[in-house]
């Protein structure tokens, strides 16, 4: 296999959930919470997903570890379709591991950190003692002292340990893609900024790429080689971090990014780029999605939703109005006319 | 923030010194007094308005009572002030949302219907508990201007309190900083931007704005991890992660200095901390 193939493909992948009511519990309505998007993870690159609370992340996450079963979709791994003879759910699962935002109650309270570490490899195959000596190892380089700390139990420690402790039992089945839902969003913002260094060596010691999702912009810019914006289930942007934050393309990324609070007293924020909330997932716009609150909003917003097409290298949006030739006029253009 | 509106319940909390607000000490208003010093006088939002608002009752009946209880006025004269609310707080089809439960409203929306009940009776200070914090980015930027604009029509005071340095650079005119249960350091949010004084300050800033999240660079963290409030070290309470700790920083703990442009700073290091001496030290 060579080194140009991505690592992960993911291909159409969709989930809605049924909403189910009335006497008979028929489905009534849906959730379109991630609602057919494709990407590429690649080899050794930190893949950061943004987007507003609703638009499907943790969805995402959650499917690309097949914790719940997608609706439609594949994910291809590393040339091999996952579920298939090739790439069994098993060899899948050790080469994929997920960190998750709540780093207390993704440990289990009753085992030892050691044993919780140490669980995984075990599970696949690997001997009790050498698993032990690997969980010492790894304790110890994410930062924890295995003498004081592998005897100990999840309430003893702080919620900057213990998100070390669920980084090394990520590591511990020696994996080659992890998956971080806002796994330092619910740390002190001191030591948000260790365990972000913590993460960025451990990726080049052992040649991992991560799929990085974050509500906090400028955590993704500083992590990410490239940033997949999402919006009520679908792609808005996906390009690399340094192209998506100097210029973004989808009218979405740059309403989001214009929101965040600048930090210089004389430069804040004079006008809220967007109005409103997000759109409920249940009762979708027909047409683009954003196209009930997008500034460039014309006809065919209305009618036709976009599909996600390269307009640059390495640089994909999913807008009429930034695809060449699609028709598109902004309403505005359209009235003055 | 709660010992303020004296919020903590009085059998299991030990309070000491003084709150003054409009000339009166809070802390010996009698039951009564403190009655009218809630709501007329000071009000306060908090990080959830869900659990805030009372579930069984319109945002507008909630409105009305609140109004009812600190003025004698007619129903429909606190009516109509709650729909001038609703239009100042800016949700839009104001007289369709006031008879809407909050489960009915969005997040956003909810927060500003939070914000129009805590200035139903005009309050001069608005205590505000991390009132973005589970807001989405292009909501929360909303709900900031919000602030600063009713905060300039109304004449308010407010705290603003927040875990994001960005937010409190948004809305405030002063930040003051707290570490393990003091103030470290208040000044101008301008003047403590661009140049902070406690070492605290120092590192909270070096880990988080957009200069220091420089790609391929690593971050300049803070080591350790806050203290345990009930246990914790003698002497300034950050100087076991403090970058400038001498053995006189663990023993007592640090007077409030007072500096130019009516700062104030608590560290006894601050000789060590001007900006010429940081960046001199940097190079």
């Amino acid at each position: 296999m060579s080194d140009a193939t991505p690592l992960m493909t993911v291909k159409g992948l969709t989930k809605h959930f049924p909403i189910k009511g009335g006497m008979l519990g028929r489905t009534v309505s849906r959730v379109h919470a991630v609602d057919g998007i494709s990407f590429d993870v690649l080899r050794d690159e930190t893949l950061g997903v943004v987007g507003e609370s609703g638009c499907g992340k943790s969805t995402t996450a959650r499917l690309l570890m097949h914790l719940i079963a997608p609706d439609a979709g594949e994910i291809i791994f590393d040339g091999r379709r996952v579920g298939s003879r090739d790439m069994t759910m098993a060899s899948y699962r050790s080469q994929v591991q997920m960190v998750f935002q709540d780093s207390y109650s993704s440990l289990n309270p009753r085992l030892t950190i050691q044993d919780s570490v140490a669980f995984g490899p075990q599970v696949h195959g690997v001997r009790r003692r050498d698993a032990l000596q690997r969980t010492h190892d790894l304790l110890d380089r994410v930062g924890l002292d295995p003498a004081r700390f592998a005897a100990r139990y999840p309430h003893e420690l702080s919620g900057g340990q213990l998100q070390r402790v669920n980084i090394a039992r990520a590591l511990a089945v020696r994996p080659r893609l992890i998956i971080l839902d806002e796994a330092v969003s619910a740390l002190d913002k001191s030591v948000e900024a260790q365990v972000l260094n913590l993460l960025a060596d451990l990726k080049k010691e052992f040649g991992l790429a991560y799929v990085f999702i974050s509500h906090d912009l400028n955590v993704v810019r500083y992590i990410s080689d490239r940033v997949l914006v999402m919006y009520l289930g679908r792609v808005a942007e996906l390009g690399r971090a340094e192209d998506v934050y100097a210029a973004p393309q989808h009218p979405y990324s740059a309403a989001l990014l214009s929101s965040m609070p600048t930090g210089d007293p004389d430069r804040r924020v004079e006008k809220a780029a967007l109005q409103g909330d997000p759109p409920n997932p249940i009762d979708l716009p027909g047409g683009c999605r954003f196209h009930t609150r997008c500034p460039l909003v014309g006809t065919m917003c209305r009618g036709t939703e976009p599909e996600l097409a390269r307009i640059a290298r390495d640089h994909d949006v999913a807008c009429h109005a930034r695809i060449p030739g699609s028709g598109h006029r902004p309403e505005s253009k359209e009235r003055a006319a | 923030m709660r010992a303020v509106m004296r919020l903590n319940p009085e059998d299991r909390s030990k309070m000491g010194g003084r709150i003054v607000a409009g000339g009166q000490d809070v802390t010996r208003m009698s039951r009564r007094r403190l009655n009218r010093f809630r709501g007329a006088e000071a009000a306060m939002i908090f990080q959830e308005p869900l659990l805030a608002l009372d579930p069984v009752y319109t945002i507008g009946m909630q409105i009305v009572e609140t109004i009812r209880v600190h003025e004698r006025i007619s129903r429909a004269d606190a009516w109509a002030r709650a729909l001038d609310l609703f239009e100042r707080v800016q949700i839009p089809s104001p007289e369709r949302r006031l008879n809407a439960y909050p489960h009915e409203l969005s997040g956003g929306m909810r927060q500003r219907a939070m914000i129009a009940l805590a200035l139903a009776c005009w309050p001069q200070l608005l205590l505000a508990d991390e009132p973005t914090t589970a807001l989405d980015a292009s909501v929360q930027i909303q709900v900031l201007l919000l602030l600063r604009q009713l905060q300039r029509d109304l004449g308010l005071s407010i705290i603003f309190v927040t875990h994001d340095i960005g937010a409190a650079v948004e809305v405030a005119d002063r930040i003051a900083v707290m570490y393990a249960g003091r103030i470290v350091e208040e000044a101008s949010a301008r003047d403590l931007i661009n140049t902070p004084r406690h070492p605290y300050t120092i590192g909270l800033l070096k880990s988080r704005t957009h200069d220091a999240m420089v790609k391929e660079h690593k971050l300049d963290t803070i080591p350790g991890a806050p203290p345990d409030l009930a246990n914790l070290p003698e002497g300034c309470a950050f100087a076991p992660r403090c970058y400038l700790a001498q053995d006189a920083c663990r023993r007592g703990v640090p007077d409030l200095q007072q500096l130019e442009g009516g700062r104030t700073v608590r560290c006894r290091r601050i000789d060590r901390t001007a900006p010429e001496l940081r960046s001199a030290a940097a190079q």
